[in-house]
């Protein structure tokens, strides 16, 4: 007999499950039901990967989707047809005008751009403490924002950059689910992710256990900003088109309610809070345009995240995971 | 490039300066008795300046009342938001109240936008406003003056109420030691919630020179004035007034200088230069000019 | 004046005062005594509301003839209305308000019109906070710290002073100045409850004491009594003193 751990076992359900449901849907769903698994899948690898960041060390940052702007840009540009560049980006530099890449390696490099800068972001950024290093990240987010709009030679400043090719399918998008979510996992239960654990829990006791606050921190920045990386890749050659704006504020304030609702630090929590905050967002969307009441999914939702901040300060799940998980 | 047009360039700089330290001071005093950054005090800008529009154009109401009413009005907003929302949130780690005022700032917005549309409106002051002083060289808009003068005014008020009665040693104690505060008989409840809403008056005010100054408003109109408040506020050393007035006119004059003498393509990058500026003071001098270290209060 | 029944409180997740019964009766000096961590601080931030017992009771009287009042669940403003005025560990004093100011505040819910004339009557009793009354109160020696945070708790005119460590830090000379005052304090009137490492010293002043461990009081009895008690003197008299 083959003995399989627990751990093992529940691996082999979460493969069998997401490949389970991205065959049905990629066979029976109609467009628009693919469209929002496919953003249901991006949400939960946003959100299980600024869990990472915010979650498990308690840093809290608002850059997500720059690290996702990031990739994005980096995956659509490297895969963009040279034929077609001529066109759109005729100031292309030329060092680069004859690299042209396949998805896959385009997306990893995207992903691996995005944690390179953050760990030289990290470097500057990480040594202030709660709301301030919000604060810087977020800044960090707008100038990314900036960069974008003014580096026109390459990403066509504020029209951004449309007809990208299709490249997303919901088996990528899947698969990046898993790697995400056994990634964050392993880390969780790992030394490094108890040493994150009790960093957040107290600053001056881990100092005194010996973890290296500093790069500890850093790691977790670094491994949040790849998968969000990723999944501005992925988001790139799904919806097909970019630009500086699609990565707002309003992005980041949404990655970091479904983190805040599922319970800073569980994985399960993001999962569903990402599920949940997906399908409300779609929900409401006809009834917003139907009624002309523009803005009225987003008041609900900050409605939502502040009453959650009152009355379950925790989240649905706190930090840890389901008891039959463990 | 002229000495005169340099001194016009500052004079302009005062006038901005002015407004910025009118929202910065608000942030700052939030800041110093409740350790939040306020991300939504620009959007109380952006009420006070919907309030003017709708008190001065559609009821006709003259001005010197209306602005008293604006005050009114942010103090109301201010006393509601902050019983409403951070009052239950007392206690909880700072980045709570960070989110909750991010997620506050949002709703107000999207608030504006379900109401008003997102459509900019066209904002005019009586003609009177726009009628040219010169003094020597340096030419004024009345409505510059104005905006100046009502600076000061506020400002010493302000500065009388803080320094001088007793719900300002109230605000200043509970500001350095919470429970010392409480121990004292303090209410700190109703001190804190007062606070909240002069700051948030203040802003108001701020968001009716604010539509004066720049013709339109829009229901997103506040982040640039509430992220603006907060460089000022950090410059200046978060928690300390004159600090906020102070890191206020220094951010209206250079960035009017900046923008001025410049050449123009590098004013789009105005927004990630305000950012790393306050990246930069945040690291590097985290209690800015005249701040007190404020992250030890017991 | 003040009885504290079978309270239990929690600081967090720590159960840090266990079934704890403690009694001030008008006029005594009380001491409560114990090592680092006994649980002296969160007894007196009990007394003055900064924090809830989970079960049990607090009762106040204002003088012997009055009613009990039932302060367990009140807000520490409505406490200090009562008469209760509490010097906190460390002192406690506004760093950036003056001197003045600080000795302000401590009238803050008064609403008579002697505030002035009881600043001029703590002028006289500490001179020097008269010679520093516009300096900010952070630049005061820690000597002066103590008796501008004593005459802070005075400006309140209270009928129960509690005191937290006022011998914390400071030289012995001042020391012996601080607790003559007390005396003189207690003389006019005012019930004392004083938290104290300086056993000999709290023993000798007081009336009466508890001693606390670990969140329970473990003796109380005549301050006389516990002085040549031997289980005292090895604990907090002999060895942790010297
Ligand atoms: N904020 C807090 N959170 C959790 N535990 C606390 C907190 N404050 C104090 N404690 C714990 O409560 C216990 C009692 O503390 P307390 O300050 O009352 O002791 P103390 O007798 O005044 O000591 P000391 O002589 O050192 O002042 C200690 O074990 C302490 O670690
Ligand atoms: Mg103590």
């Amino acid at each position: 007999m083959i003995k399989i751990s627990k751990q093992g076992h529940h691996l082999i359900v979460l493969i069998t499950v997401l490949m389970l449901f991205s065959y049905l849907m990629q066979n029976y769903a109609d467009e628009h039901i693919l469209m929002v698994a496919n953003f249901i899948g991006i949400s939960i690898i946003l959100a299980v990967s600024l869990n990472l960041t915010n979650g498990f060390t308690g840093l809290f940052s608002l850059g997500h989707p720059a690290f996702m702007a990031i990739g994005g840009y980096t995956t659509a540009i490297l895969t963009f047809p040279i034929a077609k560049r001529a066109l759109f980006l005729p100031d292309f530099p030329e060092q680069l005008a004859n690299i042209q890449l396949s998805f896959v390696p385009a997306l990893l490099i995207g992903g691996l751009l995005a944690a390179t800068i953050a760990a030289l972001v990290g470097f500057s950024v990480l040594r202030l403490k709660g709301h301030y290093l919000a604060v810087a990240t977020m800044g960090f987010l707008i100038i990314v924002q900036v960069m974008i709009n003014n580096f026109d030679s390459i990403t066509r400043g504020p029209t951004g950059l449309n007809g990208l090719e299709e490249f997303t399918t919901i088996y990528w998008v899947y698969g990046w689910v898993f790697v995400t979510i056994y990634t964050a996992w392993k880390v969780k239960f790992s030394s490094l992710g108890r040493s994150m654990l009790a960093i957040r829990e107290d600053e001056i006791a881990s100092k005194s256990l010996g973890i290296n606050l500093f790069s500890t921190r850093n790691l977790a920045f670094v491994l949040g900003a790849f998968f969000a990386g990723i999944a501005g890749g992925l988001w790139a050659h799904l919806v097909t088109a970019l630009t500086p704006n699609t990565f707002s504020l309003i992005m980041s304030f949404n990655i970091v309610l479904i983190v805040v609702v599922g319970g800073t630090g569980s994985i399960t929590g993001s999962i569903i809070a990402a599920i949940l905050f997906t399908l409300f967002t779609e929900l409401l969307k006809p009834i917003e345009e139907s009624f002309s009441l523009f803005g009225l999914s987003q008041i609900i939702i900050a409605v939502i995240l502040i009453l959650v901040l009152i009355f379950k300060p925790k989240g649905l799940f706190g930090s840890s995971e389901p008891e039959f998980l463990r | 490039m002229s000495f005169d047009y340099i001194v016009q360039q500052i004079a302009n700089g005062i006038t901005l300066g002015s407004m910025y330290a009118l929202v910065a001071v608000g942030f700052s005093m939030i800041y110093g008795i409740m350790r939040l950054i306020n991300f939504a005090h620009g959007d109380i800008v952006m009420i006070g300046a919907f309030t003017t529009l709708y008190l001065l154009q559609n009821i006709g109401l003259p001005l010197p009342i209306v602005a008293i009413m604006v005050l009114i009005v942010g103090f109301g907003v201010g006393m509601l938001v902050e019983k409403s929302i951070f009052l239950p949130m007392r206690g909880s780690p700072q980045v709570t109240g960070f989110i909750a005022s991010l997620s506050l700032s949002i709703m107000l917005q999207n608030f504006g936008i379900l109401i008003l549309s997102a459509q900019p409106r066209n904002f005019n002051f009586p003609e009177y406003m726009n009628s040219i002083i010169t003094v020597s060289t340096i030419k004024f808009k009345v409505l510059d003056v104005v905006i100046i003068v009502t600076t000061i005014v506020l400002v010493i008020a302000l500065l009388l109420l803080i320094n001088k009665t007793k719900l300002g040693i109230a605000i200043r104690a509970t500001a350095q030691n919470l429970d010392v505060a409480r121990l004292m008989g303090i209410n700190i409840n109703r001190v804190i919630m007062l606070t909240f809403a002069i700051g948030s008056a203040i802003a108001a005010v701020a968001g009716l020179m604010w539509g004066g100054k720049f013709g339109q408003i829009d229901p997103l109109m506040g982040y640039i004035p509430g992220l603006k408040a907060f460089v000022a506020a950090v410059i200046g050393g978060v928690g300390s007034i004159p600090g906020a007035i102070l890191g206020g006119f220094i951010l209206g004059i250079s960035e009017v200088l900046f923008v001025g003498l410049m050449p123009p393509e590098y004013s789009s990058f105005r927004d990630a230069f305000v950012f790393i500026i306050l990246i930069v003071i945040l690291i590097v001098m985290p209690n800015g000019l005249l701040g007190k270290n404020m992250e030890d209060r017991a | 004046m003040l009885k504290i029944k079978n309270i239990d409180v929690y600081r967090g997740s720590t159960h840090v005062l266990h079934h704890l019964n403690l009694e001030v009766k008008d006029g005594e000096i009380v001491s409560l005594i114990g090592a680092n961590g006994a649980g002296k601080t969160t007894t007196l931030r009990t007394i003055s509301g900064l924090l809830r017992p989970k079960n049990g009771e607090i009762l106040y009287k204002t003088d012997t003839n009055s009613h009990p009042i039932d302060t367990t669940s009140l807000p520490p403003n409505e406490i200090v209305k009562l008469g209760i005025s509490h010097t906190p560990e460390g002192r406690g004093i506004f760093p950036q308000l003056t001197v003045k100011e600080n000795l302000l505040v401590g009238a803050y819910n008064r609403v008579d019109d002697q505030i002035e004339s009881d600043l001029l009557s703590m002028y006289n009793m500490f001179p020097i906070l008269q010679k520093r009354s516009r300096l900010d109160a952070g630049k005061l020696s820690g000597g002066e710290q103590m008796m501008l945070s004593l005459g802070r708790a005075l400006m309140s005119r209270p009928k129960f002073l509690i005191l937290d460590e006022p011998s914390l830090g400071l030289a012995p000379l001042i020391v012996e100045q601080i607790f003559d005052m007390l005396k003189r304090i207690n003389e006019q009137g005012v019930t004392i409850l004083l938290v104290e490492q300086n056993a000999v010293m709290a023993l000798e002043l007081s009336s009466r004491a508890y001693v606390l461990e670990t969140g329970r009081i473990v003796l109380e009895g005549e301050s006389a009594d516990l002085i040549t008690n031997k289980k005292v003197q090895d604990a907090y008299l002999g060895g942790a003193e010297s």
